[in-house]
C-alpha cells in the first residue's frame, strides 16, 4: 500500500512577504521613502505655486540661495532655481524611466528570443549585440546622437539603445537555462506550443530578472541622461533638465556655484533613492539571497556550547580513537533553529571502519562535518556536546591546532569530485599542497611523492597526470585524486562523505576496493557516511543508522542487517530491493521524515513506526545498550540480548 | 501485441562539417537500437553514464529526432512532422523525469501542470477537468487540497507522484520513465515503486523503465535490455538474464553492484575508461575492458545473437551458463 | 592555448569589419546631404560638388563603402573642414591623452575596486563591509561631472593644492610631474565609479566562490586561512571579475569624455563632443572608429587573460 496522503507539506523556507522583507531592509525601506517623496514632488510640481521656470527676469541674477521669493536662489538670467530644479527633475525622470521601459522591453525581447530559439537565430542576435557592445557604452550614445542631432528625444532613444544588449545578455542567460530545464521539456509533452512554451511556462521565471535588471539600469538611465544634457546634447534650451542645469552651472563654477551644486545634489539623492531601493528589490527578488545562501563560510563552525555535553558513558576497554558525545549542531536562519544534528554519540577505535547510514536530511552529512568544524558558519554553530580525538577536545582547539588536524591527522572525502577539487590548479599541485601543508618536504621531493600516491591510487600514467585539470579527468579519476590527497599524510582517521554515490557502478566497486585496501593498510580508521546499506556490507565493519539529527542503531554490520533493533533500521532494509531475490517484496515506510525545525517529543519515528505506543511519544529516549556491542534508541527494540 | 518497438535506432550529435570546412566531431550516443516492448509488459534499461538510455528516452517521446531508424507505438509508425502528430504521439507516451523538482515549474501550481494535457491533449471542458483532476490524484495517492500549490511545497516523493500524475493525465498507455526514483531516499523510492507497480496493474500500462541500479530494474522488470556506449549489448527476460548473464559488461555490472549483507564486490582491476565517443572502436566498445576478449572483438562489431536461455547477447565470447551460476555468491552472515 | 589565440584573434575580425561597416553607415543615415553637412550650410555649391567627387558620395553605398574602408587600411580618415587638418593626426593626438587618463583611472579602479571587494566579502556583514558598501553605493549614484566639478571647487579654487583644468602648465609645464599633478583629479573623479562596480561584483564573487565545496576541501586539506582567500578564492573570484573589467574599461573611455569636458582634458572625449556640437562628422566619424577599435583590443587583451587563469576556457 501508499500512504501519502497525509499532507506533511513544509513550509517555505524564510516565508515572510515581500514587503515586510524590503521594509526590513532598512537603506531599501530609506531608498523607497526617499524616492516616493522626490516622485510626489516631481508629480505635484504643476500644482504649486512656483514661478515660471523659463521666466527670465536680468535684475534678479544670480540671487543667492535663501533669498525670499527665491529659496534657492536664481540663475544667470535671473530664472527661479527652485522652479528650475522641481521642472528640471520632472523632465529627468521621464527621460530616464521611458528610456529603461524601451530598453527593458526591446532588450528583453530580443533575449528570450534569442535563448528560447538557440543555434542561428540565438547566433544573429548575439553577434549584433556584441557589435553594439564593441562601442563603449556613452560613446555608442554619442553617436547615435551625432546622427540623430542634440535633442532630448534623440537623448532617450541614444541611451535607450545602449542598454538593449545589457538587457538582452541578461535576459537570454537566464532564458538559456530555463529552456534546457526538464519542466520546458514537460510542458512541451503536454501539447503546450512554442509560444505558449517561451510566454506561459518561460517568462514567469524570468520575470524577476527583467525587473532586477531595469531596477539596476534605472539609476544609471538617469545618469546618462543627465550626462548628455550637462554635455548639452540632451534637452536644448530654454527646455531645462536637470543635467543641462548643470551644465550651464559649470560656466559660473567661480561665481555662484549654488548654480551648478543644486542640480547635482537633485540628481545624487534622485539616483541614490533608486539604487537603494533597487538593491533591495534584488535581493527580494533573488533566491539565493533570500535563502540566505549569499554568505561565506568562515574558517571554522561557531562553537557556543552553553549546554553541557551529556555524556552517555558506555565505551569500555582500549582508549577509542574518535569519541564523540552529546554533539549537538543547529542551523540558524532567520527565526527558524534547524536542529540537524539532536545529540549524536559515536565511538571509533583505530583502524576501524563504520558506516553512519540515513536518508537525506538525518544529520549524517552535519554529523562528519562537525568533527574538524567544517559545517558553514553561518548558518551552522555546534550548540552543545564534545568531540574527542586522540583524547583531546577538537572543539575546543585553536584554529593553529585545527588546521594542523585537518588533513595531517584526520583527513576528508566528500561526495562530488568535480566539484570539491580546485577547477583551476592541476591536480599536481593541489596534491602537492596537501603535503606541503603537513610535511617540511623540498618541492621536488613533495613532487616525487605526489606521484607516487597517484601510482598508489592506480591512476595510469601518474607522471602525466599531475598536470592535468580536474576537468580534464573522469568521475573516477578525480574522485580517486582525492583520495590520494586524502591519504597524504597518512592520516589516522578517514572521514568519506558519500565518496561513490556521484559514480558509476563498476568506478564505485574500484574506489570502494581501493579505499579498504589503502585505509587497512595505512591502519587508517574510517568513518564512511552512505545511504547504501548494500555500501556499508560492503566496506564497514559497524554501522550507525541515524535519523532525525540522532543515531538511532548502531552495531556490528552482520548482525545489525540481519537482526535489527530499531524498527526504522528494520523497515529501510525492507524498502531496498536486493539483486538476486527478485522475489522479495519491496515494503514502503508510510510518511516523511519529520522537519528538523518541528521535532516531535519522545520518538522521532514513532508516526511512521508500526509499533508505536502513547509512551513512544512522551519524554526523551537514550541510546540504550541492548547486547554487547549493540545499542537502539528505542522503547520497544525488535531484537535484544536479554 | 507490440507496444513500443524500435527499429535500429540511431542518434548521432554534431557530425557534419563546419563553414570553413573542418570536420565537427560526431558523437554516437545511439546505435542501432532495436527493441520491443509488449503490452502491459515492463522493459527495464540499464547502463551507466554515457550509454545511451536517456537519448533512447528522448527519441521515444519525441523530445528529440533520431538520425535514423524506426520507431512504433501500437503498431503504427510515429511520424515527426506537424503539430498533429506530436499530438497523437504525446496521448500514446509520456515521459517521468528523473529529478521531480525540476520537472516541475516553479512558479505554476500543480493544477496549472495537471491541467495543461487535460485541456490541450484531451481536450476536456472545465467541468470534465475538475473531475479527472480529481480522479489522477487519487490514483496517485495524493489529496485534492495538493492543487493549489507550488512544487517547492512538497517533498521529492510527492512530486514524483505528481509527475506521473501528469503522464496519466494525457491518456497515455505507454510511459517511458527515466530513473523516476534515483533522486529519491530509499524509503520514498518504495513508495513510487509500489505506486507504479500499481498503476500498471489498474489501467494497464506499459512501461520502460530506465535505472542505473539493477536491483530496481529487477524488481519492476519482465524484460531487461542492457546498454553499453549506445548499444544494447545484452536483452532477455530478467530472471535468465540476471541469473545467467551472457555478456562479460552484464556480468561486470552485477559484481560491482553492492549488496545488502553480502560482501562479494569485485572489481575490475585496471580503471575502467568508456572509449572516445567521437571516434567509436571498429570492434566491440567494451573489448579494452573484457577479461574475455578474442583478438576478432577488436576489429568485428558482434551482434545480438540468441543464447540458450533465449537472452540476447552481442558478444563473440559470451559466458556460458554454468559459469553464471557461480555468481551469487552467498550472503555474509 | 595556441589554438585558442588563434580562434579568439580571428572572432575579431567580423567584430571589426562589422565596427566599420557601422560607423560606415553612421555618414549614410545623416538627412540630407552629407557634404552639406561636412562642409555647412554656408558651403558654395562648387566646393559641395567637389567634396563629394572626392568622397565619392554620387556612387552606390557599397561602393562607396570599399574606397572608405580602403583609404581607412592606408590610415586615411579623411580631413577635418574646421580644423583644417588631416583627421588621423588629430585623432591619434588627442588619443594618447586620453589613453593615459584613462589608463590611470583603469589601474586605479582595478586597484581598488579589487581591494575593496576582496576586504569587504572576507569581513562580512562587519563594519569594514558596511563602510565598504556604502561607499560603493554613494560612488555609483554619483554623477562624475558633478563629483569633478566639486573637486574642482575643493581641491583647486579653495585648498588651491592642484590645478583646475588641463594637461600642462602653460609656463614652466611638461614634466612629469606637472602631468600628474594635472592627471590626480580627473584619473581620481573618473575611476570613482568603477571602482565601485567593481568592488561591488568581486564582494559578490568571492562570497560565491568562498562557498563552494573546493574551499571546503582547502579548508579540510589544513590550508592556511590566508592562503585559502588569497590563493584559492582570490584566483577563482577573478575568472569572474576579469571580464567585467573589460566591460568597464567601456565605461572608463565614455565617462572620459565628461571629465574631459570639466577639466579641458585635451583628449579625444572633448574632441568628439566639439565636433559633434559643430558638425564634424570626419572627426566624429575617425575619433569613434579608433576608440571602439581599442576597446575591442582591450577585451580580447580581458578574454585571454580569463583563459589563461582559467583552463576549462581554453
Amino acid at each position: 500500500m501508499d500512504a501519502v496522503s497525509t499532507p506533511t507539506v513544509r513550509p517555505k523556507p524564510g516565508g515572510r512577504s515581500g514587503l515586510r522583507l524590503l521594509v526590513r531592509n532598512r537603506l531599501a525601506a530609506f531608498g523607497l521613502v526617499l524616492l516616493a517623496v522626490l516622485l510626489l514632488v516631481a508629480l505635484l510640481t504643476p500644482l504649486l505655486p512656483l514661478p515660471d521656470p523659463d521666466a527670465t527676469a536680468p535684475a534678479d541674477r544670480l540671487l543667492p540661495p535663501g533669498t525670499p521669493g527665491h529659496w534657492l536662489g536664481t540663475d544667470h538670467l535671473g530664472r527661479d532655481l527652485l522652479s528650475r530644479l522641481l521642472w528640471g527633475s520632472r523632465v529627468s525622470i521621464a527621460v530616464g524611466v521611458s528610456a529603461t521601459l524601451v530598453a527593458a522591453f526591446f532588450g528583453s525581447l530580443i533575449g528570450l528570443v534569442a535563448g528560447y530559439a538557440g543555434g542561428r537565430v540565438d547566433n544573429l542576435l548575439m553577434r549584433s549585440i556584441d557589435l553594439v557592445m564593441a562601442f563603449p557604452y556613452i560613446l555608442l550614445a554619442l553617436t547615435i546622437v551625432a546622427v540623430l542631432g542634440p535633442g532630448l528625444l534623440n537623448a532617450l532613444y541614444a541611451i535607450a539603445v545602449v542598454n538593449i544588449p545589457f538587457f538582452a545578455r541578461n535576459i537570454r542567460g537566464v532564458t538559456l537555462g530555463l529552456a534546457r530545464r526538464e519542466f520546458v521539456a514537460a510542458a512541451r509533452l503536454s501539447g503546450a506550443r512554442p509560444a505558449t512554451l517561451l510566454f506561459g511556462e518561460i517568462l514567469p521565471s524570468v520575470w524577476p530578472t527583467i525587473v532586477v535588471t531595469m531596477s539596476t539600469t534605472l539609476g544609471w538611465m538617469i545618469l546618462e541622461t543627465a550626462g548628455l544634457s550637462f554635455l548639452g546634447l540632451g534637452a536644448q534650451p530654454p527646455q531645462a533638465d536637470l543635467g543641462s542645469m548643470l551644465g550651464e552651472g559649470r560656466k559660473l563654477l567661480f561665481t555662484a556655484p549654488h548654480v551648478s551644486i543644486i542640480p547635482g545634489v537633485m540628481i545624487f539623492l534622485l539616483v541614490i533613492s533608486v539604487n537603494l531601493l533597487g538593491d533591495g528589490v534584488r535581493d527580494y527578488l533573488d533566491p539565493r539571497l533570500k535563502a540566505g545562501a549569499l554568505t561565506a563560510p568562515v574558517a571554522a563552525t561557531a562553537v557556543q556550547r552553553d549546554r553541557p555535553a551529556d555524556r552517555a558513558d558506555g565505551s569500555e576497554g582500549p582508549d577509542p580513537l574518535l569519541s564523540v558525545a552529546g554533539l549537538q549542531t543547529e542551523f540558524h536562519q532567520g527565526d527558524r533553529i534547524h536542529r540537524a544534528v539532536g545529540g549524536v554519540d559515536l565511538v571509533l577505535h583505530p583502524g576501524e571502519r563504520l558506516g553512519l547510514v540515513g536518508e537525506s536530511g538525518s544529520g549524517k552529512s552535519v554529523t562528519a562535518l562537525s568533527l574538524l568544524r567544517l559545517v558553514p558558519t553561518p548558518p551552522g554553530i555546534i550548540v552543545g556536546g564534545e568531540i574527542r580525538f586522540a583524547g583531546r577536545d577538537t572543539l575546543g582547539l585553536s584554529a593553529r591546532e585545527l588546521r594542523q588536524l585537518r588533513g595531517g591527522r584526520v583527513s576528508y572525502i566528500f561526495q562530488d569530485p568535480l566539484s570539491t577539487l580546485h577547477p583551476l590548479f592541476p591536480v599536481g599541485d593541489q596534491l602537492v599542497e596537501a603535503l606541503h601543508t603537513h610535511q617540511d618536504l623540498s618541492s621536488g621531493k613533495a613532487r616525487q611523492r605526489a606521484v607516487e600516491l597517484l601510482e598508489k591510487v592506480q591512476i595510469p600514467g601518474a607522471q602525466q597526470r599531475m598536470r592535468a585539470y580536474p576537468h580534464e579527468l573522469s568521475g573516477g579519476m578525480r574522485q580517486r585524486v582525492c583520495i590520494a590527497m586524502a591519504l597524504a599524510n597518512r592520516p589516522d582517521l578517514v572521514v568519506a562523505d558519500e565518496p561513490t554515490t556521484a559514480l558509476d557502478v563498476t568506478v564505485q566497486a574500484q574506489i570502494l576496493e581501493l579505499l579498504r585496501s589503502l585505509a587497512a593498510e595505512q591502519n587508517s580508521a574510517v568513518l564512511f557516511i552512505t545511504h547504501d546499506f548494500g555500501v556499508v556490507s560492503e566496506l564497514c565493519d559497524r554501522v550507525a543508522v541515524m535519523y532525525a539529527g540522532r543515531i538511532v542503531e548502531q552495531g556490528p554490520t552482520e548482525e545489525v542487517l540481519s537482526a535489527p533493533a530499531h524498527p526504522y533500521t528494520a523497515k529501510l532494509i525492507e524498502c531496498v530491493p536486493v539483486l538476486g531475490e527478485s522475489d522479495r517484496k519491496v515494503e514502503a515506510i508510510p510518511g516523511l521524515p519529520p522537519a528538523v525545525d518541528e521535532l516531535p517529543a519522545g520518538c522521532h519515528f514513532a508516526d511512521r513506526c508500526p509499533f508505536a505506543e502513547d509512551q513512544c511519544r512522551r519524554g526523551e529516549l537514550a541510546l540504550e545498550n541492548i547486547g554487547r556491542d549493540r545499542a537502539a534508541r528505542c522503547r520497544k527494540p525488535l531484537w535484544s540480548e536479554a | 501485441m507490440t507496444a513500443i518497438s524500435t527499429t535500429k535506432l540511431t542518434r548521432i550529435f554534431g557530425g557534419g562539417t563546419t563553414f570553413t570546412g573542418r570536420h565537427r566531431p560526431a558523437v554516437h550516443a545511439l546505435l542501432d537500437v532495436s527493441l520491443d516492448v509488449a503490452e502491459g509488459d515492463t522493459l527495464g534499461i540499464v547502463g551507466e553514464t554515457g550509454c545511451g538510455k536517456s537519448t533512447l528516452a528522448r527519441l521515444l517521446v519525441g523530445l528529440d529526432e533520431p538520425t535514423s531508424g524506426k520507431i512504433r507505438l501500437g503498431g503504427k509508425e510515429v511520424r515527426t512532422r506537424g503539430r498533429w502528430d506530436r499530438r497523437e504521439r504525446a496521448r500514446q507516451i509520456q515521459y517521468v523525469f528523473q529529478d521531480p523538482g525540476s520537472s516541475l515549474n516553479p512558479r505554476k501550481t500543480l493544477q496549472h501542470a495537471l491541467e495543461a494535457p487535460l485541456r490541450r491533449l484531451v481536450g476536456l471542458d472545465a467541468g470534465r477537468r475538475r473531475e479527472r483532476l480529481a480522479e489522477l490524484m487519487e490514483a496517485v495517492g495524493l489529496r485534492r487540497d495538493f492543487l493549489p500549490r507550488y512544487p517547492h511545497e512538497l517533498s521529492g516523493g510527492q512530486a514524483q507522484r505528481v509527475a506521473i500524475a501528469r503522464a496519466l493525465a494525457a491518456e497515455a498507455r505507454y510511459l517511458v520513465l527515466d530513473e523516476p526514483v534515483s533522486a529519491l531516499d530509499v524509503s520514498v523510492q518504495a513508495q513510487v515503486l509500489t505506486l507504479l507497480s500499481r498503476l500498471r496493474e489498474q489501467l494497464g500500462l506499459t512501461y520502460l523503465f530506465i535505472s542505473h541500479d539493477l536491483s530496481v530494474v529487477e524488481n519492476v522488470s519482465d524484460k531487461v535490455a542492457v546498454m553499453y556506449f549506445g548499444r544494447v549489448v545484452e536483452l532477455g527476460d530478467r530472471r535468465h538474464l540476471f541469473q545467467a548473464p551472457r555478456h562479460p559488461y552484464t556480468e561486470l555490472l552485477m559484481r560491482s553492484a553492492p549488496r545488502l549483507g553480502q560482501r562479494h564486490i569485485r572489481a575490475e582491476t585496471k580503471p575502467a575508461e568508456l572509449p572516445d565517443p567521437t571516434n567509436p572502436p571498429a570492434g566491440c566498445a567494451f573489448a579494452n575492458r573484457c577479461p574475455r576478449r578474442l583478438p576478432k572483438c577488436r576489429t568485428h562489431p558482434p551482434a545480438l545473437e540468441g543464447g540458450p536461455t533465449g537472452t540476447l547477447a552481442a558478444c563473440w565470447n559470451p559466458l556460458p551458463s554454468a559459469d553464471a551460476e557461480t555468481l551469487s555468491s552467498k550472503p555474509v552472515g | 592555448m595556441w589554438l585558442f589565440l588563434g580562434k579568439r584573434l580571428f572572432a575579431i575580425v567580423p567584430i571589426l569589419l562589422g565596427l566599420s561597416i557601422l560607423v560606415f553607415a553612421m555618414m549614410a543615415l545623416i538627412p540630407g546631404d552629407p557634404a552639406t553637412a561636412i562642409l555647412g550650410s554656408y558651403a558654395t555649391p562648387e566646393n559641395v560638388a567637389r567634396l563629394n567627387e572626392q568622397l565619392g558620395l554620387d556612387r552606390p553605398l557599397p561602393q562607396q563603402y570599399l574606397i572608405w574602408a580602403g583609404n581607412l587600411l592606408q590610415g586615411d580618415l579623411g580631413r577635418s573642414y574646421a580644423l583644417n587638418r588631416p583627421v588621423a593626426h588629430e585623432v591619434f593626438e588627442r588619443f594618447g591623452a586620453t589613453l593615459i587618463l584613462a589608463g590611470s583611472a583603469l589601474l586605479l579602479c582595478a586597484f581598488f575596486g579589487l581591494l575593496a571587494g576582496v576586504v569587504a566579502a572576507v569581513r562580512q556583514f562587519r563594519w569594514t563591509d558596511r563602510i565598504v558598501t556604502l561607499v560603493v553605493l554613494v560612488g555609483i549614484s554619483t554623477p562624475s561631472f558633478w563629483l569633478g566639478l566639486l573637486m574642482i571647487m575643493l581641491f583647486a579654487v579653495h585648498l588651491q593644492w592642484l590645478p583646475a583644468s588641463g594637461m600642462y602648465a602653460a609656463y614652466g609645464g611638461g614634466d612629469l610631474p606637472d602631468l600628474l599633478r594635472h592627471l590626480a583629479m580627473p584619473a581620481v573623479t573618473l575611476a570613482v565609479v568603477a571602482t565601485g562596480v567593481i568592488a561591488r561584483l568581486t564582494r559578490t564573487a568571492m562570497l560565491e566562490v568562498l562557498r563552494q565545496d573546493y574551499i571546503r576541501t582547502a579548508r579540510a586539506k589544513g590550508v592556511p586561512e590566508r592562503r585559502v582567500i588569497y590563493r584559492h578564492a582570490f584566483k577563482a573570484a577573478l575568472v569572474t571579475v576579469i571580464p567585467v573589467l573589460g566591460i568597464q574599461a567601456g565605461f572608463v573611455i565614455g565617462g572620459a569624455v565628461y571629465i574631459e569636458t570639466v577639466f579641458q582634458w585635451p583628449g579625444i572625449g572633448r574632441m568628439l563632443v566639439n565636433a559633434i556640437s559643430t558638425r564634424d562628422l570626419l572627426l566624429v566619424q575617425g575619433g569613434v572608429l579608433v576608440v571602439a577599435v581599442s576597446y575591442v583590443l582591450f577585451n580580447l587583451a580581458a578574454d585571454i587573460l580569463q583563459a589563461l587563469l582559467d583552463p576549462r576556457l581554453r
